[in-house]
This record gives structure tokens, C-alpha cells and sequence, in this order.
């Protein structure tokens, strides 16, 4: 294995997380201690991936982190307003709106609209002041430092981070809109947001992030989010990742759920340059559901590498995965669906597609569904189809009139509308439709 | 309205259509028959503006224009329509939201309005009598899990919409039970005028019984070989192909 790239990563990044737990000193939350320390024994024992590592086969994250960036750590804030960050995105979209700049979460420019007894949201810091015991009982439980370097990497770096909960019996009218912006105007920009959720018994919230980079320097975004639901509560998490042609992401969505619970995932990639989605959800309780959806429209030479594991753990739940690709010129897809069945867990129910259209010749897909399940009374299917646009569907068209790039864009329109009917919000939708249709020419 | 003279196509360096002469006036319904392979669907698609056939020479005036210039949407927008033998299936695209966006790029082609969705729903519901489709199955996407009538009746609901002046059947009653047959050549019936014309492109007779051609030509080996009127098509049914090829290959000969 070609550890060279691997070798940079350790040599430059192993260190600097130390540096940076040694610089807080006082300042250190002292309930991230035990989950900090993990970390940095996962980073010094094993480092980063080397050069076709299993779980990084098809994206080499070291190469890419190591020829692209100096460590230089060098990010500045530049004048923003929240106006400015929505009209980004969906200006007026009803929400409670965070921003994050750099990975820090700045209340300044954020506008939480939502009762506090219905939305908490509290740095990591305030939490730990407020209810000791709390953030360390919960933080790092889930999303392992042992599971992935990058995880390690981000627990490693992580004292600042936002910790946000819903209680139990409330039903959070308005979505938390996430902003995480990274502003590369003066140099390049390195950021590990790092956030917790926590959605009481029988509530339900969702939450919404949006992705962007401003400036014309390079991004590395290695952000963390770690969800946790209790007993018969609900929550969805849509990702809208709309990153410039020279940002980073490589980092990890945890999702644990007890019994009785539901959860829906929405990853729409739009843009970037290498964008890697660790997506893991544990159903840890009967009677609980799981939605995995993603849409990547990529173009250039974009690199999108999706890794959802769903880890059926007790008998009685359901897990549905849908990811569809529309890749256009050099870019290159990654679709790897892990589905574990323990032994315990029977009457599992797991289904899992990805379906991909290639615009052309030199746009690429590897996709690999993975189940292995150890109960005996279960009911899985998994599938992949990878193609061209129907030609013959094109032509259809044309013949009734419609001028040929209409008819590419419906066709590629109505691929995708499966996975974009999964979004529950009237403004949201409209954008990620306006943004396909804008790539599709029409 | 429409002159083809001797019309050459291949496809693959395969010569499919070898010399086609025929002139459709407004008004007239045609009937293109002959055995399978003869190049019947060829001679639709070409027409349509399938761009996998090579037109190696040829000319085909339509009202004027240079057909063989255009491209499949433009044919459409002046008023040729393909009904397709194996309508394709569409998934995520609905008949309604299709026809839509179909009649208003033709309109706006013919410097008219949009039609808003009140005139859309009203013109809708009034060709949808005429082939008998039900409003559920235009809400669903396009062909999908169409019975083979559903999807004979849905071309030529879409006929309707666009109102062509030119319509090409290409083996509508393959796949027709009988009553799917007369709802199909019904509308198509109803939808004649004075104005517009038919090319029925079919291998049985059985059609012909419900749409009365004014034409018959017997379609062998990428030529005419023979035209006659609706008395041809019940002869060919009598005794078959075989008389017709015998015939031809003679006179090659």
C-alpha cells in the first residue's frame, strides 16, 4: 500500500491536533477530555488512509488533503450578514437560522425564532457550565473516533460546537437551518464543525445545513454531526451541499436511534471539489425506520463519494436507502451502502438503489452495495443501475415538439424527482429543482 | 401536402428504403402495407426525423418546407406526428405535464399565446372523450405500466392535443384487442378533416376495415411496388404477400 500521501497527513496533522490540545489549557471543556484524548490515540496509533485503505478505496482523501493544503491554519473572517448567507440559499425561508463561519458557530449573525423551551441551543462550553455531565454522557458516544480518522481528526480539534435539543413531547414547528460557511477570501481555510443534536421522547424536528465557501482560496471542511433520538421521536436531516470547485469535505453524519424512532437523511451534492459523506445510522430499538436519500449532480471534475452504513441492531425495524446520480463530464461517483443485520435483529426489513446516469463518456461510478446480515427472518433487496439517457425516450419527446435539451432536461428532471419528492419544504425543493435546472440549461 | 421522391435511406450502410415516390394531399388517408422488413416503420421514422437513419438521396417537400432539413422537434412544431408503434414508457414524466410543455413550445413555435391552465384543462378534457382515456391515467407517468391498448389510445390522445397536419400511424393496432381497435380508428376518424392527412402504416387489413383508406401502397424491399385503392388492401388479405413479391421480383428481374 502507498503509504506516501498517508505519511504527509500523519507527519503534519497528527502533531498540530496535539498542539492544539496542549494551546487550550484553561480553556478546555474538560467533559471533551476523555472523548479529545481517544482521538488523538486513534491519529498517533494508525494515522490517516493510506492508498486504497478499504474504507477510502475509491476516494484517496490523503492525496487529496495533503497536495492541496499547506496546514497553514490560516482563516479570517470577513464581513458578513445573515441577509447576505440566506440570499445564498432561500432567503425567506420560515426557519431558525444558525450560521457557522469557520466551523465556530456565531450567535451574532444567527436568528433563532423558535420558543426556547421548544429549541435549546447552547455551545458546548454553555452546556457543560449549565448541566454537568451532560454534553460528555452524550458526546463522542456515537460518532467513534475509533470507527474513522477523520471522526478522530474532528473530535480532536473540536472545543467549540453547538449542542442543540429539542426536549421530550415538543414538536419543533420550524426547521434549524444550518449555514456553515467557510470563508476562504484571504487564504486557505480549514474547519472541523462539530455539532449535537438531541431529539427528546416522542418530539420532532428537523434540521436543514447548507455548504458554502466564499473566497477564491481552497477549503477543507471536515465537519462532524452526531444525532441522537430518543424513544419514539422523529427528525430528518437535509444536506445541501453546494461547495466551490476547490473545497474539501470529508466527515461523518451519526444517527442513533432507539426504539420507535424515524429518521430520514436527504444528501443533495451539488457542487464541489471531493466530497466524501460518512452517513451511519444505528437502529438500536424495535419498531424504528430509516430513510436514506441522496441526489449528486455532478459536473467537472467533481469527486462524490457517499458511505451510508445502516446497522440493523434489533428486531422489527426498516431501513430505506435511494441515492440517484446525474454525472456529467469528469466527475466521478462513489456509492458504497453497507447494510448490517445482527443476529438479534429479525423481521428486518432494508431495502437499498442507486441509480445512476451518466452524461458522459468520461464521467465514472463505482457503486457497491455491502449487506451482510446474521438473522435468519429478514427481508433485504439491494440494486444498482448505471446508464445513459434513454435515447429513444429523447426522441419521444422531440417528436411532440419539444426542442431535444428540454427533453434531456425533463427526463433527467423526472429521474431525480423521486429522490427531490423526499423533501417536505416547498422553498427548499424550488431551490435544489431551480439549481438542477439551471445545470440542466433550461 | 406532402411529395417524396425517390426517397433513399440505410442505416448501418444497409440501404432499408430504396427509391420511395409518393405525394399525400390534404385530405387523403393512405395506407402503406407490405410483409414485415419491407421497410415500413422505416419510412415512418424517417419521415418523423429519427436521426439513426442515413438519407443517402431523396427529397421530401412538406407544405413547402424541406423536411429532411429539420429536426424531429421542428417536423412536430409544422405539423407531422408520429404515432409510435412501441410508445415509449417515461417514468417520473406525466402525460399531462408532458403534453403541456409539448403544446406550448408548438404554439409559441406559431407565434401563439400559451395556453394558461384553464385552456390547457378545458382542451384537455375534450380530446380525452374522443379516445375515451381516463383522467387518472394521464396523471400517471408516461406509458408506465400501460396496457398495450392504454398506450395506442394515449398516442392518439396526444394527436388530438397537437392537431397535426400530418399524422403517421406506425403499426397502431399491433397489440389492439377489437375494442381498443374501434376506440383508436374512431378517433382518428373524428380527428379527419379537409385540412389534415393520414398515413396509416399497417401489415393487416383489419385496421383499414375502421379507418377507410383512399389509398393503398404495397411496401416491398424498400420500394412502392404497387398503389391502389381500399380494394388492394382487402386482396393482399385474400391471398397474402406472396403475388406482390413474386410480381416484383420479376420485374426487377
Amino acid at each position: 500500500m502507498d503509504s506516501k500521501f498517508k505519511n504527509i497527513l500523519d507527519q503534519e496533522l497528527v502533531p498540530k491536533a496535539e498542539k492544539f490540545a496542549a494551546s487550550l489549557n484553561g480553556s478546555a471543556i474538560s467533559e471533551l477530555g476523555t472523548a479529545r484524548s481517544e482521538a488523538l490515540d486513534f491519529l498517533k496509533t494508525n494515522g490517516f488512509p493510506a492508498q486504497k485503505a478499504e474504507a477510502y478505496k475509491y476516494t484517496n482523501i490523503s492525496k487529496e488533503i495533503a497536495q492541496n493544503f499547506d496546514f497553514s491554519f490560516k482563516s479570517k473572517k470577513t464581513d458578513l450578514s445573515i441577509e447576505k448567507i440566506k440570499n445564498l440559499f432561500v432567503p425567506d425561508m420560515e426557519a431558525n437560522h444558525l450560521v457557522f463561519v469557520n466551523g465556530v458557530y456565531d450567535p451574532g449573525l444567527s436568528e433563532i425564532t423558535s420558543d426556547e423551551k421548544d429549541l435549546k441551543i447552547s455551545t458546548f462550553a454553555e452546556v457543560s457550565a449549565n448541566e454537568p455531565g451532560k454534553l460528555e454522557s452524550l458526546f463522542g458516544k456515537h460518532a467513534k473516533s475509533t470507527r474513522d480518522a477523520f471522526t478522530a481528526l474532528n473530535t480532536a480539534f473540536t472545543n467549540d460546537g453547538v449542542f442543540i435539543e429539542i426536549p421530550k413531547n415538543t414538536e419543533l414547528k420550524l426547521p434549524v437551518v444550518t449555514y456553515f460557511v467557510a470563508d476562504a477570501n484571504e487564504g486557505e481555510n480549514v474547519s472541523f464543525p462539530r455539532n449535537l443534536y438531541l431529539i427528546g421522547q416522542n418530539s420532532k424536528a428537523d434540521f436543514i445545513h447548507f455548504t458554502k465557501s466564499l473566497g477564491n482560496h481552497k477549503t477543507l471542511k471536515n465537519q462532524v454531526d452526531e444525532i441522537i433520538l430518543e424513544e419514539n421521536a422523529a427528525g430528518s436531516l437535509y444536506k445541501i451541499q453546494d461547495d466551490s470547485d476547490i473545497s474539501y469535505a470529508v466527515g461523518e453524519t451519526k444517527v442513533y436511534q432507539p426504539s420507535n424512532s424515524r429518521f430520514s437523511a436527504i444528501t443533495v451534492t451539488l457542487n464541489g471539489a471531493v466530497v466524501r459523506n460518512n452517513l451511519n445510522i444505528d437502529i438500536d430499538g424495535e419498531g424504528s425506520e430509516a430513510n436514506m436519500y441522496g441526489l449528486y449532480l455532478t459536473k467537472g471534475k467533481t469527486h462524490v463519494d457517499n458511505q451510508t452504513e445502516v446497522d440493523h441492531i434489533q428486531p422489527n425495524s426498516y431501513s430505506n436507502e435511494l441515492y440517484k446520480g446525474i454525472m456529467d463530464e469528469n466527475s466521478k461517483g462513489v456509492f458504497n451502502g453497507k447494510i448490517y443485520v445482527r443476529k438479534e435483529a429479525q423481521k428486518t426489513n432494508a431495502f437499498q438503489s442507486n441509480n445512476n446516469v451518466l452524461l458522459s463518456d468520461k464521467a465514472t461510478i463505482n457503486t457497491k452495495p455491502q449487506l451482510e446480515i446474521w438473522a435468519d427472518d429478514v427481508k433485504c433487496s439491494h440494486g444498482c443501475t448505471t446508464g445513459q439517457l434513454d435515447e429513444e425516450a429523447i426522441f419521444y419527446l422531440r417528436t411532440r415538439g419539444i426542442e431535444e435539451g428540454h427533453a434531456r432536461a425533463m427526463i433527467l428532471r423526472a429521474f431525480a424527482r423521486e429522490v427531490i419528492d423526499k423533501i417536505h419544504y416547498e422553498g427548499l425543493k424550488e431551490y435544489v429543482e431551480k439549481e438542477i435546472s439551471k445545470r440542466l440549461s433550461l | 401536402m406532402l411529395k417524396i421522391k425517390d426517397l433513399k435511406a440505410s442505416i448501418e450502410d444497409k440501404e432499408i428504403l430504396r427509391g420511395i415516390n409518393l405525394e399525400v394531399k390534404a385530405g387523403e388517408v393512405h395506407a402503406i402495407m407490405g410483409p414485415n422488413g419491407s421497410g415500413k416503420s422505416t419510412l415512418a421514422s424517417v419521415l418523423a426525423g429519427r436521426e439513426d437513419y442515413d438519407v443517402t438521396s431523396g427529397e421530401v417537400d412538406f407544405m413547402g418546407s424541406d423536411l429532411l432539413e429539420l429536426s424531429a422537434e421542428e417536423r412536430a412544431r409544422i405539423g407531422i406526428f408520429l404515432a409510435f408503434q412501441y410508445p415509449v414508457e417515461i417514468p417520473g414524466v406525466t402525460t399531462t405535464n408532458f403534453m403541456k410543455t409539448a403544446l406550448n413550445q408548438i404554439r409559441e413555435h406559431r407565434g401563439l399565446e400559451k395556453l394558461d391552465a384553464v385552456g390547457f384543462l378545458k382542451k384537455m378534457k375534450e380530446k380525452m372523450k374522443l379516445v375515451e382515456i381516463d383522467q387518472s391515467l394521464l396523471s400517471r407517468s408516461l406509458n408506465e405500466g400501460f396496457s398495450g391498448g392504454e398506450k395506442k389510445r394515449n398516442e392518439i390522445f396526444q394527436m388530438a392535443m397537437l392537431e397535426p397536419k400530418l399524422s403517421i400511424l406506425d403499426e397502431t393496432d399491433s397489440g389492439l384487442d377489437i375494442d381498443a381497435l374501434r376506440i383508436v380508428a374512431n378517433g382518428v376518424n373524428t380527428l379527419k378533416s379537409a385540412d389534415n392527412a393520414t398515413i396509416v402504416v399497417t401489415h393487416y387489413q383489419r385496421l383499414l376495415d375502421h379507418i377507410v383508406p383512399d389509398f393503398v401502397h404495397v411496401l416491398y424491399n424498400g420500394r412502392i411496388v404497387k398503389s391502389g385503392t381500399k380494394e388492394l388492401a382487402l386482396e393482399l388479405e385474400e391471398k397474402g404477400y406472396d403475388w406482390i413479391k413474386a410480381e416484383a421480383n420479376l420485374e426487377t428481374a
